[in-house]
């Protein structure tokens, strides 16, 4: 068997997958709880089109990601702010858009096997850039989730009461929704971007199933994404299968297999 | 000998209309710290609406709602004021969340952003709990209490702000028999703590005993604020029915 570690794409992909495992959750916890887990879909659409946009006109695709997913997440705040109560009409229409856009910019993109790999996600060759770009998009998000720890908490618990306790309300949701965007558009190289919505759900269902609270709930729920996009990764190299994939499939069998052993509510 | 009892909440000539339907008409009302108001109305009378007009989330009204003596489109005093809302729309069982998290969250009112829990808080934490009998239950997941339970829940998270004013809009909503009784009795005995108390309910007799003031949406027309200790039950029940004008004309 080859010596996974002797190669050095694979400790980047490693690292990169290790601090998603991190971010996703951290995230999926908010919006899972929320109950906005569709944007993470909306997002990655938008994030897709964005990739597709990078291709083709030379910026660097996670950077395209990031701009076109951080306007799809405003969108989203304005769509949801004409119907109150019914914010899957805002990402339902957001994700057509960035479904839409990809079709039509995808047919300007030369090569489209780097289309796909950010799709379906790829381990090959994460260069510096890329690297920096992850680390720092990442340090970002685990600093502001953890200094918004309790704000985050009482905004996803009660809105209404936190807004009554001076919460910034308004800001903290934009704050999480750009978080979001930020969060999938790193993860839309490894994971891939169709696959990216999955990483900020399942392993918040798995940890909702056995967390005895929210703070337990979202330790957990680090454990599992590390555990999937850890697994993945591995399985992605001696497998020779998408990480993307792999990632989510571990995650969706882990999922079941809770869900057998801990039937309750 | 007046300014023994601070003003707590004052109203006057308050109108408010939703954009098609006039809700409020001339109300009028002053509270002294200890006072305890029960609202009675019937559904649509506007008495959610007053409350939500008290707590600064409607914001186009005319007239004056002063908080402290201060009006609150000046300054709202959030470290002040409590609220309990309606149990069944105030969140999701499913929340993954224990009763010292949920409760513990609204020491936000108090210490603003970014700012860490501390012992004191811990022990504040536990006085409330201890203060709604609900010992015992910290680290239980707050969507596997009883609905009575996690009422005496939603009471403990707005007392550990320390509120001085406590807005309650039918907290006793969906609560069996046995738990309204003793959160009724815990909600006297907050009073008699000294904390001034708003509240609404449909079980007019249970709140007309706690309250040391009234107000009445009757059938048509304005909310009559008038002083418990002068009325009998039959004289309310008139006004309640129109039938009778307190005190103006
Ligand atoms: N958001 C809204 N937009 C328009 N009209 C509203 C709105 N909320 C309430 N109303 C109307 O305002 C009136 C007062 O409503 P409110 O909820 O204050 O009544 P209430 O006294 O609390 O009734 P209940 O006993 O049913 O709780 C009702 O006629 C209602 O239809
Ligand atoms: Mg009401």
């Amino acid at each position: 068997m080859n010596n996974i570690f002797a190669y050095d794409f694979m400790i980047r992909a490693f690292i990169a997958a290790a601090l998603i495992g991190i971010i996703a959750p951290c995230i999926g916890t908010t919006i899972v709880l929320k109950r906005l887990s569709a944007i993470g879909d909306a997002t990655s659409h938008s994030a897709l089109a964005g990739i597709a946009a990078g291709l083709m006109t030379g910026v660097h695709p996670v950077l395209g990601a990031v701009i076109f997913s951080m306007a799809a997440v405003l969108g989203i705040e304005a769509v949801r702010k004409s119907f109150k109560n019914y914010s899957e009409i805002a990402t339902v229409i957001i994700m057509s858009t960035g479904i839409g856009l990809t079709a039509v910019l995808s047919g300007f993109v030369g090569n489209t096997a780097d289309l796909n790999s950010f799709m379906f996600g790829s381990i090959v060759a994460i260069s510096d850039f890329e690297m920096i770009l992850t680390v720092g998009l990442s340090v970002a998000v685990i600093a502001v989730t953890m200094l918004l720890y309790r704000e985050l908490f009482y905004i996803a618990f009660d809105e209404d009461a936190a807004e009554l306790a001076g919460v910034p309300v308004k800001t903290v949701n934009i704050i999480i929704m750009l978080l979001t965007a930020i969060t999938v558009s790193a993860a839309s190289r490894i994971v891939g971007a169709l696959m990216v919505s999955s990483l900020l759900v399942i392993p918040v269902a798995c940890a909702m199933i056995i967390g005895k609270s929210y703070k337990s709930t979202m330790i957990i729920s680090i454990v599992f994404a590390e555990l999937f996009t850890v697994g993945g990764l591995f399985a992605s190299f001696y497998l020779d299968v998408k990480p993307g994939g792999s990632i989510v499939l571990i995650g969706v069998a882990v999922l079941v297999m809770l869900l057998i052993f801990f039937r309750r509510r | 000998m007046a300014a023994k009892y601070e003003e707590v909440l004052k109203i006057e000539k308050l109108y408010f209309d939703y954009s098609d339907t006039s809700v409020l008409k001339d109300v009028n009302l002053t509270l002294y710290q200890g006072d305890f108001l029960g609202i009675i109305g019937s559904n649509g009378a506007g008495k959610s609406t007053l409350i939500k007009l008290i707590l600064g989330k409607l914001p186009y009204y005319k007239g004056s709602i002063s908080l402290f003596g201060t009006d609150i489109k000046k300054s709202f005093p959030r470290d002040k004021i409590g609220y309990v809302a309606q149990k069944a729309n105030s969140f999701n069982t499913s929340f993954p969340a224990t009763v010292k998290e949920v409760v513990m969250a609204n020491l936000y009112s108090k210490k603003g952003l970014f700012k860490r829990y501390n012992k004191q808080d811990e022990e504040r934490f536990y006085e409330v709990i201890r203060r709604v009998g609900m010992e015992g239950c910290e680290n239980r997941l707050i969507g596997r209490l009883s609905g009575g339970q996690q009422q005496r829940v939603f009471i403990a998270r707005a007392l550990i702000s320390e509120p001085k004013l406590l807005l309650m809009d039918e907290p006793t909503v969906g609560v069996d028999m046995q738990s309204v009784t003793e959160i009724m009795n815990l909600i006297s005995e907050l009073n008699r703590q000294g904390i001034t108390i708003v509240m609404t309910n449909h079980d007019t007799p249970a709140l007309v005993e706690v309250s040391s003031k009234l107000l009445i949406f009757c059938s048509h027309g304005n909310g009559e604020f008038v002083d418990r200790a002068n009325l009998t039950m039959e004289q309310i029940n008139q006004i309640y029915a129109g039938k009778r004008r307190h005190n103006h004309e």
